[in-house]
């Protein structure tokens, strides 16, 4: 199957690789994973104190479509508010990365990472 | 002797349901099955006849494979019980995936480490043992499945998801493996 460009470009130039301090307040962490490939994905994102995702990270186990899904997402959400960021659909990941559908579930993996660290972020910050 | 394509797997060989199989039985059937509905034995039956052929070898194909491995068992006991089995659901135990995230970063760090095939190895034993014991929590919970309970199906479900990752995780190493062997 042949990816498309874009993806192909953010496979051999992934974005953003990297690790966030974990224990860091500023830093929301989302890990998902998908059975089926046995994917594994780490999304983080670090927020200011203005609510607004500063500078974003992942680290991605699986195929070049999951690798580009989840770069693509941390350059997205800089700058983003977490409410804006959490409105990112896996659908524009697809379209913007030309995914074939077999590769859709690649994209939902991506989108599924960003809004568990945006959960575990407003998680540490309750009350 | 023909079957439904409804047919239950384990009736199919003559299998008493249940995780635990005579592995050695399930392959004498799946021999002695394969052999009386393998198509050459049609190749003067009615059109209809032949058709039939073909659907049933696929159909003892499909029922082995499901059943050779503690994975595909455990997928069609867990099915034929009722449950939901989602690979679109990415929701998984964090503690989990750290763990697999850390397995697959030390996979990564075979091919430069200072022996990659004892790296190699050494990796291997970690992951069948997370393996073997995610067969034993199964084989645990296989009465309650089997008796439909919910509470097991759910833990069934969890623990089938974690073997998918290490099955997936043992062909990327078999992989690596094999580069390794083709670079040495």
């Amino acid at each position: 199957m042949a990816y498309s460009d874009k993806v192909l470009d953010h496979y051999e130039n992934p974005r953003n690789v990297g690790t966030f301090e974990n224990d860091d307040e500023a830093v929301g962490t989302g890990m998902v994973g998908a059975p089926a490939c046995g994917d594994v994905m780490r999304l983080q994102i670090k927020v200011n104190d203005q609510g607004i995702i500063e500078d974003a990270c992942f680290k991605t186990y699986g195929c070049g479509s999951a690798i580009a899904s989840s770069s693509l997402v941390t350059e997205w959400v800089k700058g983003k508010t977490l409410d804006d960021a959490a409105q990112i659909k896996n659908s524009q990941i697809a379209e913007e990365l030309a995914l074939p559908p077999v590769k859709i579930h690649c994209s939902v993996l991506a989108e599924d990472a960003i809004k568990a660290a945006i959960s575990d972020y407003k998680a540490k910050h309750q009350g | 002797m023909s079957f439904s394509p409804n047919a239950d797997y384990f009736e199919l060989f003559g299998l008493t349901p249940g995780f635990e199989i005579d592995q050695e039985l399930l392959s004498l059937r799946f021999r002695e099955l394969q052999r009386n509905a393998h198509p050459d034995r049609f190749a003067n039956a009615s059109a209809q006849d032949k058709l039939a052929s073909v659907q049933q070898a696929a159909l003892i194909n499909e029922a082995y494979q499901a059943l050779k491995s503690p994975l595909g068992r455990g997928r069609y006991l867990l099915a034929r019980s009722g449950a939901q089995l989602d690979d679109a659901d990415t929701r998984m135990d964090t503690g989990f995936l750290m763990a697999q995230m850390a397995l697959r970063e030390d996979l990564a760090a075979v091919p430069t480490s200072a022996d990659p095939f004892a790296s190699l190895d050494l990796l291997r034993q970690r992951i069948e043992g997370n393996e073997r014991e995610m067969v034993a929590q199964l084989q645990r919970l296989d009465e309650a499945i089997l008796a439909g309970d919910p509470e097991a199906l759910e833990q069934g479900v969890q623990w089938v998801r974690k073997m998918q990752f290490m099955h997936r995780l043992l062909e990327e190493l078999d992989s690596m493996e094999d580069d390794l062997v083709h670079q040495g």
